[in-house]
C-alpha cells in the first residue's frame, strides 16, 4: 500500500535520511522503531509532505506521492498524527476535529466520522466545547488520534505518540493503537519504546542515524541480536 | 448634545472597527502588517465614485461589486507581492506592503489626480435620521449599520465555516494546519482577500459622506493600527471594541478640546495603551 525506496531527506540540505527503503501492506500495523534523532520523524514528516524529500521514491496505492503538497496527500488518505500532538489549544475539542475532517467535504460523513471517534474515545464527547489546550496531555493525544481519524485515512501514521505520558496513559493509547488497527486501518507508527511497539506490531524495521538496519516480524526483531544489544539491554 | 456627539462617535466606531479587522486579520494569520490596507480602502472609495459617475449606481448598490474587487486585489496582491517576501527576513514584507502603498496611492493620483472628489446625489446624502433629540445623518448611520453587519458576517465566516476554521487553524499552526489537508497558500490568499473585503464594504459606505482622494485611505489606515494595537493584534473582537473606543474617543475630544485636537486624544490613548498594556487593551 505504502512503498518507500531510496528515500533520502532532511533539512536546509543536510540529509537525515539516507536510503531508506521499507513498505507497509494494507491491514498492517507497522513500527519504526530507533532511539532520538534516528530520522523517524522525519520519515513521517517526508511522507506526509511536509518536506520534501532530495531522493528516492514515496508510493501510496501504487501512485507516486512524493513531493506532493501536504493538504493534496492528506486527500489521498494518508493522516500523519504528529509528534508532541500539536493540537489547535485555542479551540474547542470539537472544532480540533471538524479540522481533522477538512478534506471531507459531504456533511453527513463529518458527522459519522465524528460519532465514530467519540464512541471511540467518549471522553472527547464530554469534553467537545472546552479548548483543547484546557485537555490533559493523554487527552491531547487522543484527541491529535482522534483528529487524524476524522479523516477516514486508509493509513494513519502516529508519530511517538508515548511521548510525555506516563506508563499507564501509554498503554492505554497503545492499546487504542490496537483497536483502530483491529478495525481495519492500516497504521504506521514511529516509536522510541522500542519493546512495546515491536510487541504490538505484525512487522517492525529498525533505523539507526538515517539508515534501515534491520527488519522482520515484531517477534524476529525483538530476538534480534542487534535489537536486544542497542535498545532492550539484554 | 452630549448624547448627539456619543452617538456620532459610536456610529464612526463601527465603521473604524470594520477597517481595523481587516488589518487584525493578516496580521494576526500570517503577522503580516498590511502598509496598503489604507490604498485598498481609498481604491474602493474611488471604485464607488466611478460607478456613480459612469453608470449612476449608488454606492450602496455598488457594494458588492467593491467587496469583490477589493477581495480580487487583496488575493492577487497575496499571490504576487507577500508570497515571495513572506518567509523573508525581518521587514521585507513591510517595506513590500510599504512600496506597495506608494505605488497605489501616486498611481490614484496620476489617473484621478490629486482633487478631492464628492459624491453629493447618493441615495442617501443629506438625508437625517432624528429621534429623542438625536440628529444623525443618514450616510453615516447606513454606513455604521453596514460595517456593523460586515463585521458580523467576517466574524460568523471566521468562527463557523470550513474555510474559517482552516483559517484560524494556519493562524494557530501552520504545520499541523497542513496536516489536516488545509491549502494554507489558499488560506493565506483568501485571508488577504477578506481583509480588502473589510476595506471594500467600509470604501463603498464612506465614499457617500468622505472626500475621495488619493490620500483618504491613510488617516483610516492610520487609525485602524491604533484600534488594532487597542484591540490586540489579530484579535477580531478586541479591533472592534478598540474601533468603538476610538470612535468616542474621537468625537467626545472634538467636542471637549475643539475639532484641531480629536486626533491628539486618539493618539495620546494610543500612546498610553502601548505603555501600561502593550498586548493591547483585550489581549492576552
Amino acid at each position: 500500500m505504502l512503498r518507500v525506496r531510496n528515500l533520502k531527506a532532511g533539512y536546509d540540505g543536510v540529509p537525515v535520511l539516507f536510503d531508506v527503503s521499507f513498505e507497509v501492506n494494507e491491514g498492517e500495523l507497522v513500527a519504526i522503531v530507533g532511539s532520538n534523532g534516528a530520522g523517524k520523524s522525519t520519515i513521517l514528516r517526508t511522507i506526509s509532505g511536509l518536506i520534501k524529500p532530495m531522493g528516492g521514491e514515496i508510493e501510496f496505492e501504487g501512485k507516486r506521492i512524493d513531493g506532493q503538497p501536504a493538504h493534496l496527500i492528506v486527500e489521498q488518505g494518508i493522516a500523519h498524527v504528529p509528534e508532541g500532538r500539536h493540537v489547535f489549544g485555542k479551540m474547542t475539542v470539537k472544532d480540533n476535529l471538524l479540522l481533522g475532517a477538512h478534506t471531507v467535504k459531504s456533511e453527513k460523513e463529518v458527522s459519522a466520522a465524528l460519532e465514530d471517534v467519540y464512541a471511540l474515545f467518549p471522553r472527547l464527547k464530554e469534553r467537545e466545547s472546552q479548548k483543547a489546550e484546557t485537555l490533559s496531555g493523554g487527552e491531547q493525544q487522543m484527541l491529535a488520534i482522534a483528529r487524524g481519524l476524522m479523516s477516514r485515512p486508509k493509513i494513519l501514521m502516529v508519530d511517538e505518540v508515548s511521548l510525555g505520558l506516563m506508563p499507564i496513559l501509554v498503554d492505554k493509547v497503545f492499546e487504542t493503537l490496537k483497536e483502530i488497527s483491529k478495525a481495519g486501518i492500516t497504521v504506521l507508527m514511529v516509536e522510541q519504546k522500542v519493546q512495546d511497539a515491536l510487541e504490538m506490531a505484525d512487522r517492525g524495521y529498525v533505523l539507526q542515524t538515517g539508515r534501515i538496519v534491520a527488519c522482520g516480524t515484531g517477534r524476529e526483531l525483538l530476538n534480534n541480536d542487534l535489537v536486544k544489544r542497542a535498545y532492550l539491554g539484554i | 448634545m452630549l448624547a448627539q456627539v456619543i452617538a456620532s462617535g459610536i456610529l464612526m466606531g463601527f465603521i473604524y472597527a470594520l477597517v481595523a479587522i481587516g488589518l487584525t486579520l493578516t496580521w494576526g494569520v500570517m503577522d503580516i502588517i498590511n502598509f496598503a490596507h489604507g490604498e485598498f480602502l481609498m481604491l474602493s472609495m474611488y471604485s464607488a465614485f466611478w460607478m456613480y459617475t459612469l453608470f449612476r449606481t449608488d454606492p450602496l448598490l455598488s457594494l458588492p461589486l467593491e467587496a469583490l474587487l477589493i477581495f480580487v486585489l487583496g488575493y492577487v496582491t497575496y499571490k504576487i507581492v507577500i508570497k515571495r517576501v513572506a518567509d523573508a527576513p525581518g521587514l521585507t514584507a513591510l517595506l513590500a506592503t510599504f512600496g506597495l502603498s506608494l505605488v497605489l496611492r501616486n498611481l490614484a493620483q496620476f489617473l484621478w489626480t490629486p482633487n478631492y472628489r464628492f459624491l453629493n446625489q447618493t441615495l442617501v446624502t443629506d438625508k437625517k435620521l432624528a429621534f429623542a433629540g438625536i440628529v444623525l445623518g443618514l450616510p453615516q448611520v447606513v454606513a455604521s449599520v453596514g460595517s456593523v453587519i460586515m463585521t458580523l458576517a467576517v466574524f460568523y465566516f471566521v468562527q463557523r465555516t470550513r474555510m474559517g476554521r482552516a483559517i484560524q487553524a494556519t493562524a494557530l499552526d501552520k504545520a499541523t494546519a497542513k496536516l489536516m489537508g488545509i491549502n494554507t497558500e489558499l488560506v493565506y490568499g483568501v485571508t488577504f482577500g477578506l481583509s480588502g473585503a473589510c476595506v471594500g464594504v467600509a470604501g463603498a459606505l464612506m465614499s457617500t459622506f468622505y472626500p475621495i482622494h488619493p490620500e483618504s485611505g491613510a488617516l483610516y489606515s492610520l487609525l485602524a493600527f491604533v484600534i488594532v494595537a487597542l484591540g490586540g493584534f489579530g484579535n477580531i473582537k478586541g479591533a472592534l471594541q478598540g474601533g468603538i473606543i476610538i470612535g468616542l474617543a474621537e468625537a467626545l475630544g472634538g467636542y471637549f478640546l475643539g475639532t484641531q485636537f480629536k486626533y491628539a486624544i486618539v493618539f495620546l490613548i494610543y500612546l498610553l495603551v502601548i505603555q501600561l498594556r502593550p498586548q493591547g487593551l483585550f489581549g492576552w
